[in-house]
């Protein structure tokens, strides 16, 4: 069983998160790490490999420091990495990332690539149709338990309403929820031997996509302006003195809430 | 500017979230609907009253299941069809993969997480908050179709008390559209009132250190006459049914006010929530992530708080 995980690095949760003013991009220059939620999909590889045998691969699209963070997921027990990092890259939108991450996907083939629940960056939970779409597989998103069987991939998705369990064929494009495990910590020696495993920078040209397809060049959606958001109003902040649960009323009663 | 909207429906019924888009897409235009699967046609009409002139309706065997591949072969072929400008889409777990689907099979531009619509010179701009609603963003697309999905919540559906002509168009599967097919669904069903309807939620989280821990919020809840809604992480652990949930997975609720217990404000809440009118937050975690996005935060312990309210809230009568 051959397992690619679709990994990204987003900046680091403490880091103060700006937009950068000039390329309206965000500002990828500080700290960065694996956006967390990937982690649950690194996991889920690799308790498949545990159970079966097979290879966990990192995919990944980014700038040349994502190395740093895509050595976290091979610490944890991931076998080689695969960056696509080209400059005309940045500024991708969906399509330009869905086109060189499925260009990648295809050069490995492998018999189930997973997702994580979301990136920290971008908020955005849509990758992996996109790039199901273009791989011509089948999808299922949202997977809070998953079955790996002979050919095939059954998930448990949550939805709005309950649950549904969906099966399909693989090879599959499956993205996990966040609930769905918990992502172990790297060992010392997972974090040793992670310095040797083999990482594979690839350019557009390689995993065949054109410069104009991808980056700002190919996206379809634009940036316009920035601005502030709206306020929420006057917050509060207060610690509890015995009194919070009268201040809470008087602003619902403030408010006309009740 | 003329706009095709994604309505979903659900035991019967159109859901709220696409009739909200679809009452905004009226209001920039000419708005049309889509509705597939089973019982398409029976509930499409309906659409008219939230401003579609017209509703297209597909209802073939392989839309039957709530599942996203086969819905992008029927938009794609609708978009052909008709031309439309804009798609529009009210986020739900089946909505994001469809609209994503869409993008990459048109190569169309598609922008997400928006929290308004609006035309400048006849163009459509999207808002987007971003960095976790710290910057608000506009955002537009260089060519058609262009589309978007939108913040759960986000629009309310407004009757307009108009009429819909309802056609149907037929379509033809992707070979690799059809090879997910459900096994099973399991649906659960609240006792209580429904969070989604309700204007007051009282919702709990794992600060509530045990599932007895709800029943004071249920007490809130009566008092406010409003009704419980938890996290992913209590309903995981069985504390509180599904139904309940609030978040990405789960229902996304916009109640005027929304009283959150021991909840620490993971994105997974936040998405479901954010959309709530007045926020309360009452954690004894003074750096939980919601007391960034509350409008009052109480550091401190709810076992002592909130039936104190509960108390304040009855003796008001």
């Amino acid at each position: 069983m051959k397992i690619a995980v679709c990994v990204k690095q987003v900046p680091d949760a403490t880091v103060h998160k700006r937009i950068d003013p000039a390329t309206k991009r965000l500002d990828r220059s500080g700290e960065a790490a694996l956006n967390p939620t990937d982690l649950n999909a690194v996991e889920e590889a690799l308790r498949i490999k545990e159970a079966q045998g097979g290879e966990v691969v990192l995919m990944s699209l980014g700038p040349e420091k994502a190395v740093d963070s895509l050595r976290k997921a091979l610490a944890m027990g991931a076998d080689r990495a695969v960056l696509v990092s080209d400059e005309a890259a940045a500024g991708s939108d969906l399509l330009g990332t869905a086109r060189a991450l499925a260009g990648a996907l295809e050069r490995e083939s492998a018999d189930l690539v997973l997702f994580g629940q979301a990136s920290g960056d971008g908020d955005g939970a849509v990758l992996w149709a996109a790039v199901a779409d273009r791989l011509r597989r089948p999808v299922v998103s949202q997977v809070a338990a998953l079955t790996v069987e002979a050919g095939s991939v059954t998930g448990k998705r949550q939805t709005e309403h309950g649950y549904d369990v969906i099966s399909a064929p693989l090879p599959a494009v499956v993205a996990v929820s966040d609930a769905i495990n918990e992502p172990r910590y790297p060992s010392l020696k997972g974090i040793m031997s992670a310095k040797t495993k083999p990482q594979e920078t690839l350019s557009l040209g390689d995993v065949g996509v054109d410069a104009g397809a991808a980056g700002e060049a190919g996206a379809k959606t634009t940036v316009l302006d920035l601005g502030a958001p709206p306020a929420r109003g006057d917050q509060v902040k207060i610690e509890d003195d015995g009194s919070a649960a009268q201040r809470i009323l008087d602003l619902v009663v403030e408010r006309k809430l009740l | 500017m003329k706009s095709l909207v994604f309505l979903e429906h659900y035991h019967g019924a159109l859901e709220k979230g696409g009739l909200g888009v679809l009452s905004k897409a009226a209001s920039l235009g000419e708005a049309t609907g889509v509705v597939l699967g089973e019982d398409a046609a029976s509930v499409a009409a309906g659409a008219g009253a939230f401003g579609a002139s017209k509703v297209y309706v597909c209802d073939a065997p392989e839309l039957a299941s709530p599942l996203p591949q086969p819905r992008v072969d029927a938009l794609a072929t609708l978009v052909e069809q008709t031309g439309a400008v804009a798609v529009l889409f009210g986020a739900s777990v089946l909505s994001a993969d469809v609209a994503s689907g869409l993008a990459a099979r048109l190569d169309a531009g598609l922008n997400w997480d928006l929290t308004d619509l609006s035309l400048a010179d006849g163009e459509l701009v999207g808002k987007r908050p971003a960095l976790g609603d710290t910057v608000l963003v506009d955002v537009g697309w260089k060519s058609g179709p262009k589309l978007a999905l939108i913040r759960a919540g986000t629009f309310d559906p407004a009757e307009s008390g108009g009429t819909a002509e309802v056609e149907s168009f037929e379509t033809t599967f992707s070979d690799f559209s059809t090879l997910a097919t459900l096994v099973e669904q399991t649906q659960e069903e609240s006792s209580g009132p429904s969070i989604e309807d309700a204007d007051i939620i009282v919702a709990g989280g794992r600060g509530l250190g045990a599932p007895e821990g709800f029943t004071i919020l249920e007490e809130l809840a009566a008092a406010l006459g409003g009704a419980v809604g938890a996290t992913r992480a209590v309903v995981d652990a069985g504390w509180y049914p599904y139904s309940t949930q609030v978040g990405q997975t789960g229902k996304s609720v916009s109640p005027r006010l929304y009283i959150a217990c021991g909840i620490s404000g993971a994105i997974q809440h936040k998405v479901g929530m954010q959309g709530s009118g007045t926020i309360v937050a009452i954690n004894k975690d003074p750096n939980a992530p919601i007391f960034d996005f509350c409008d009052i935060g109480v550091v401190g312990d709810l076992h002592q708080i909130v039936p104190k309210l509960t108390e304040l809230v009855r003796s008001r009568g």
